[in-house]
Order: C-alpha cells, then sequence, then structure tokens
C-alpha cells in the first residue's frame, strides 16, 4: 500500500543521509523524496513515497523516529491530507497541428509553459502523481518528450494538525 | 575564560564528562590530541594492540560500570578497525564514545592519506555521530556525545575530528556546556500510567505469568526493584542472554535462560504462560525460534524504552514505552493497592507444572573418568571464583555453556557479545573489566578460535599488568560450526577443525604471563585452584576438552520455543 510519511528534522549535515540509511538498512523502498528547509530554516521537512503494510510502516516511523536528529513523523496516508507534485516536461513538436495540440491539453491540465523555441515547448505542471503522469502519457501522443524531471510528492496534513517541533 | 588548544580541549572536555579510562591507539591525525593526553593524568590512557581491542575494552569497562567506555584511534585504518567493536556495543546497546582522527578539513574528499569517510562507515552502526567543522564546536560535541551515549536506549557514537581543529599551535575559548538538551531528542523514562494499569491488570488476572528478562533491566539498574516484582507476583523469571544476573540466577523463581540454548523449564514456561512479562528484551530470533508458533497463549506486556523494539518482530498486547526501573516503580505502586495473598496459591498449579519441567534436568551430561567435558569447565571455575567473578566470555560453544552452568548472582557481571556474536571479544573485554575494577577477578572464558582473534592484546595485559584468567576450552574445532555441521551438514566437518594450534602455554610464557595446560580430568581441580591462586599474574588455562561435546538443550529450527533437542538422541 502507498504511503506518504513526512518527517521533520534538524537541518543538518549527515540528516538526510542517516534517513536513507534507515531505508537501505532495513530494506524498505522509496517511490519518491522531497526535502527542503521549512519557514524555520533550523528544520527541513522531508516527504517520503514508500510502499509498505500497516506492520512496516509502523516500523519505518519508529524507526525514523529514533535517529537523533529527527524531531516528528507523521504518516499522512492515514488521515486527510493534501499532496502535491510538480514536473517539469519538455516536449518535442514537429508540426503546427502538435504544438497546438500540446498548448490545449497543457490549458486541459493547467499547466504552464515556461519556455519556448521553435523546436520546444518547456512545461511545469502540479497535481498529484497520477495526474503527472497522465499529463506525461498525453503529452507522448501528440509530442516527443525530450526530457522530464519530477520533484516528488510533498504533502500536508488537512486542519489543524501539524508536524510541530 | 580559558584559552587552549583544540587537543588540549578534547582532553580537557574528557575530564569535564567525567572520563577516568581512554582506550586508543595514536597515529598521524591525532598527534596533537596524544601530546595534549601526555600534559596530563587525569585521563588514564591504555595503549591497545589492535583498535578492534581498543572498543572492546571500552565496551567490558562499559558493561561493568554503567559508565560510558571511550575510544581514542587515528583516522583511517585506526577508525576502521573499531568498526567491528562499535558494532558490537550497537547490537547490545552499551554506550561507547568513540573519538577518531581525520585529515585536515581542506583535505576531505581528496582521498589523502589514511583518509575514510568515518561518520559514513560507522552510520548504519551507531547512535549517533558528529563530524566536528570549528574547534569551538569540540566541547559541545563531545558533551552531547556521552549525553546521547548513555541516555535513553545507550549506543556508541562516533566523533570524527580532522586533524587542523586540533592544532596544538592554535588557541581557542573553552567553555564546557552546561546544557545539552536537544529538542529532537527526548527520551520517555516513565511509562503511560493506562498502560501500567492494564499491565497490572492482566498480570493479576493470569495464571500462568512469566517475567522475561532481558539486558535493558541490567541498563536501567533495575534489579533490585525487578527481584521485589518477581517475589510479590510469585512469578517465575526467565532470562535473555544479555539479561543474566539482572535476577539472580540462584533464586528458587530462576527458571534460566531461554531462547536457542535455554533450558527446557524456560522454554515451556513460556510457551504454555497466559500472560509474559517482557522487560528490556527485543523478542529476537534466537529468542522466539518461529515466531508463527511464538507462545500461543499469552497476553504479551512489553517493556522497552526503545519504541522501534516494540512489536517488530512479535506483537505486544500492551506496549509500555519506558526504562525498566520506572516502569518497574510505577506498577510496584499499582500493586501497593492490591490484594496478593491468593498469589502463591493462585499459582500453585503453574509452579507444580514448573517444577514437572524441571525435574528433567536438561542440563544434566555425563563427564566420564578421563577427557574433560566442557561444562565441568565451567562448574569448575564457578567453584574457584565462588561465583563471584566478572566473567567475559567469546563467541561460540563455550559462550553457551558459561551462560547456563554458571550462575549470575548480580547485575554486569556476565560480560558477553550477545548480538553481533563477535568472536575475540572475551580477552579485550575482560581488560576493560579489570580496568574498571582492579581488585576484581576478571576472567575469560574462551575457546581456540576466539582467543586467537585478539591475542595481541595479551601484550597489553603485560604492560598493564592485568591478572587476568584466560580460561580457554580448547576443542581443536570450531566448536559451534562443527556443532552445526554434525546436526545439519552430515558431519561434513568443512573448514571448522585447526590443525596447526600453536602451544598456547609457550605463547602466554612468551609475552610473560603464566600458561597451564590440562589435558585430562585428574589434572583440572589442582591446576584451577593455581590458577585463581595467583593474584598478581595473567594465567592462560589451556584445557583439553571433548571435541564431540554439542549445547544442548537447542530449539529445533522452525518450531515452536519449546521444540527441542535435549541431547543427540532425545527431544521433547
Amino acid at each position: 500500500m502507498r504511503r506518504i510519511i513526512s518527517v521533520l528534522m534538524e537541518n543538518a549535515p549527515g540528516a538526510l543521509s542517516r534517513i536513507m540509511g534507515v531505508f537501505s538498512q532495513r530494506g524498505y523502498n522509496v517511490d519518491s523524496l522531497c526535502v527542503a528547509p521549512t519557514s524555520d530554516e533550523s528544520l527541513s521537512r522531508l516527504t517520503i513515497i514508500t510502499q509498505a503494510d500497516n506492520k512496516v510502516t509502523e516500523q519505518i516511523t519508529k524507526q525514523v523516529n529514533k535517529l537523533i536528529d529527527v524531531l516528528r513523523v507523521a504518516e499522512l496516508t492515514d488521515s486527510a491530507h493534501v499532496e502535491r507534485e510538480l514536473m517539469l516536461i519538455k516536449v518535442a513538436t514537429r508540426t503546427e497541428i502538435a504544438r497546438a495540440e500540446v498548448k490545449r491539453n497543457v490549458d486541459i491540465f493547467r499547466a504552464r509553459i515556461l519556455d519556448v523555441t521553435s523546436q520546444h515547448y518547456t512545461i511545469e505542471v502540479t497535481g498529484t502523481s497520477d495526474k503527472l503522469t497522465a499529463f506525461s502519457d498525453v503529452m507522448a501522443q501528440s509530442a516527443e518528450i525530450t526530457e522530464s524531471a519530477r520533484t516528488g510528492v510533498c504533502g500536508l496534513s488537512r486542519g489543524d494538525r501539524a508536524l510541530r517541533p | 575564560m580559558r584559552m587552549m588548544s583544540g587537543a588540549a580541549m578534547v582532553v580537557e572536555a574528557l575530564k569535564d564528562v567525567g572520563v577516568t579510562h581512554l582506550f586508543g591507539y595514536p597515529g598521524g591525525a591525532v598527534l596533537d590530541i596524544y601530546d595534549a593526553l601526555f600534559a596530563q593524568d587525569a585521563v588514564k590512557h591504555v595503549l591497545v594492540r589492535h583498535e578492534q581491542a581498543a572498543a572492546h575494552m571500552a565496551d567490558g569497562y562499559a558493561r561493568a560500570t554503567g559508565k560510558t567506555g571511550t575510544v581514542l584511534v587515528t583516522s583511517g585504518p585506526g577508525a576502521t578497525n573499531t568498526l567491528t567493536g562499535i558494532a558490537t556495543a550497537y547490537m547490545d546497546s552499551i554506550p561507547m564514545v568513540v573519538l577518531s582522527g581525520q585529515v585536515p578539513s581542506m583535505h576531505i574528499g581528496e582521498d589523502a592519506f589514511q583518509e575514510t569517510d568515518m561518520v559514513g562507515c560507522s552510520r548504519p552502526i551507531v547512535k549517533h555521530s558528529f563530524l566536528v567543522k570549528k574547534a569551538t564546536d569540540i566541547p559541545m560535541a563531545i558533551a552531547k556525545a556521552y549525553y546521547i551515549a548513555n541516555t535513553g536506549r545507550p549506543g556508541p557514537v562516533v566523533v570524527d575530528l580532522p586533524k587542523d581543529i586540533v592544532n596544538v599551535q592554535d588557541s581557542h575559548p573553552y567553555v564546557f556546556p552546561s546544557d545539552v538538551s536537544m529538542r529532537s531528542y527526548n527520551p520517555t523514562l516513565k511509562g503511560h500510567n493506562k498502560q501500567i494499569k492494564k499491565a497490572v491488570a492482566s498480570l493479576l488476572k493470569a495464571k500462568r505469568p512469566v517475567l522475561y528478562v532481558g539486558g535493558g533491566a541490567i541498563t536501567s539498574e533495575a534489579s533490585g526493584v525487578l527481584t521485589i516484582l518477581a517475589e510479590i507476583l510469585k512469578a517465575p523469571v526467565c532470562s535473555t542472554l544479555m539479561g543474566l544476573g539482572a535476577f539472580s540466577s540462584t533464586h528458587e523463581q530462576f527458571i534460566g535462560m531461554l531462547g536457542m540454548h535455554g533450558t527446557l523449564e524456560a522454554n515451556k514456561t513460556m510457551h504454555n504462560s497466559d500472560c509474559i512479562l517482557a522487560l528490556g528484551a527485543r523478542f529476537d530470533d534466537r529468542v522466539t525460534n518461529n515466531v508463527d508458533k511464538f507462545c500461543p497463549h499469552a497476553d504479551i506486556i512489553h517493556v522497552d524504552i526503545d519504541p522501534a523494539s516494540i512489536s517488530k518482530t512479535v506483537n505486544a498486547h500492551i506496549p509500555v514505552v519506558g526504562s525498566v526501573k520506572t516502569v518497574i516503580d510505577q506498577i510496584l505502586e499499582q500493586l501497593e493497592a492490591q490484594d496478593l495473598t491468593q498469589q502463591e496459591e493462585k499459582l500453585s498449579d503453574w509452579w507444580e507444572q514448573i517444577s514437572e519441567w524441571r525435574a528433567r534436568k536438561c542440563l544434566k551430561y555425563s563427564q566420564g573418568d578421563t577427557v574433560i567435558k566442557p561444562q565441568k569447565v565451567i562448574e569448575a571455575v564457578y567453584e574457584h571464583t565462588k561465583g563471584d567473578a566478572y566473567i567475559s566470555s567469546d563467541v561460540g560453544q563455550h559462550q553457551m555453556f558459561a551462560a547456563l552452568y554458571y550462575p549470575f548472582a548480580k547485575p554486569r557481571r556476565w560480560i558477553n557479545s550477545g548480538g553481533l556474536g563477535t568472536m575475540g571479544f572475551g580477552l579485550p573485554a575482560a581488560m576493560g573489566v579489570q580496568f574498571a575494577h582492579p581488585e576484581a577477578c576478571s576472567v575469560v572464558i574462551t575457546g581456540d578460535g576466539s582467543i586467537q582473534m585478539n591475542i595481541q592484546e595479551l601484550s597489553t595485559c603485560l604492560q598493564y599488568n592485568l591478572p587476568i584468567k584466560i580460561i580457554s576450552l580448547n576443542n581443536r574445532a570450531l566448536g559451534m560450526v562443527r556443532q552445526w555441521q554434525d546436526m545439519i551438514y552430515k558431519g561434513r566437518h568443512s573448514h571448522s577443525y585447526m590443525d596447526s594450534m600453536p602451544d598456547f602455554v609457550k605463547l602466554a610464557e612468551a609475552y610473560g604471563h603464566v600458561g597451564i595446560k590440562v589435558d585430562t580430568l585428574d589434572q583440572l581441580d589442582d591446576a584451577m585452584a593455581r590458577c585463581f591462586a595467583e593474584k598478581e599474574r595473567l594465567v592462560f588455562m589451556d584445557i583439553a576438552v571433548d571435541q564431540n561435546e554439542h549445547v544442548y538443550p537447542m530449539q529445533i529450527k522452525y518450531g515452536a520455543m519449546d521444540d527441542m533437542r535435549l541431547s543427540k538422541t532425545e527431544r521433547t
């Protein structure tokens, strides 16, 4: 089962490698990973997508929580939450028809074109992982995908629940 | 404010955290620190012969005292040589701080001479680690290292010190932190009251309770309250390999070690229990056997300071996060209001059943006239030390024989590598014990395989006049490997025997010690008496024991806890 594990940790050298170490040492898998400092620069927020049953999820949260640099760990998927991922995708278009098709799909998916050259569009799209995959599939039908980069999912609980230090 | 070099700060901070012994080996990256050590005598430095042994010595020192053991090594090979020792301490939750030298900051990452990423290498086997970047950070890093190592679930901490920040030519202000509290690290000591109440209710309801005691009872110094609790509840007590001594092995309620080589009565009691109170134990595979068949009738109350240990392998019905000692105190408080006068009567059927299991005398063995049985040697050591020695063990058959045949009446007397199973641990650990308790009798139970994994420390023993007693059960083979080959691989002894054994008596003498060889049973008692009468010198007892002896009882793989072999022919 897909899980979103959210971690609040010290923004310190080596902290990320310790968390990733727990995943590799104990054989947990990582589908995606998203990390950046929070509004409080001394802290980082990390969001990990993993596949795990309840028992393994409990172990992941406990083992990660045990690390000295980690302040809080929460599993977002067991309650109401919002999640978003950002993708940058560059497509090559050879014909006017293809260019129009790309442009129309950008509108449908509420994506944004960031850069245009005679042969390429670079597009930004935000949403759930499924939406990004769907957009990528649609692009592949009308254009050639030159390259793409995804940030990995980040998420927050809904309402007043929060990971605070 | 005092001004000093980074190197002097390291030594000063060690003094400020109360370090008395430092086990180490000098080298390029730590020469400045060694220079700072030269000028003082508050911290006693012990020069080892191999850095792995330094870590085991610090470990033995920590196990015997509860204080944090300290290691100082140079960068590169000095640091990597400690890894086995660090992993050993990590698996058994032993407080240790390893100070490792590092190449100068500006050369880190350049594959400089004797450079290793020590923080990276040790990451999976430490509780935490620090790469110190500035000299002024040294006092705080060291203070935090000791705080982390010896609070919560203890463990090893690495402090990596680049050479440029400890330069003896520089001068920085030294301030030792008065407080090391960390927002991300606050171990829970006290159990949740609601959980304590549930635990007490379950214990009082139980008709077949058992206390399953692990190393956490020793770490939290819970022996006193544990004995009170056991006596109030009238419940049988079994112990893991790591917990031996937390509850006296000579107490009538003690039913022995449990697990793979546990006693029949301990494993039967566990399997048939309706309420297991696990105290600082972690249900590891050497205890549970097949977890699917583990103790099917029991409500499991699991007390552990590490939440990650709870329900990791076996699901706990009543989890209690907290220090064993504090939680037992809380349980005792709750029990005060209860009427426990019927407890003995309530458990009389249970004890009758346990007596039947005990009556099968699972530890019996037959000692012939000439060839010495290994069990006999352990019993002889017990007699000659009056049960009052610190016993450090290596890993193998002799370790299990020692655990089963030397009853430990006090905590911190049984020093062994339980989790990692590190051969070569025994001798250096016993040395750490001897440094901690110079007047005590420090004994190593070892075998001809294990002792050769750190035998170079005989030289260190001479340098510091450590009158350790080495009891080597020499069966000319790697006994435990051989046992498994006998049992599982149809007796094909693939690379488990040694046909070029050194003359251990001459070897001991070459290192300046006393060596005694014992070949037959009639020599054993006198030789033991000679050995333990020698108070000033190290004695190496090379005792020829029966090569074909197996350790029993032994759980049968994939079975329940109580599916066991009791001898080569007998099963439960």
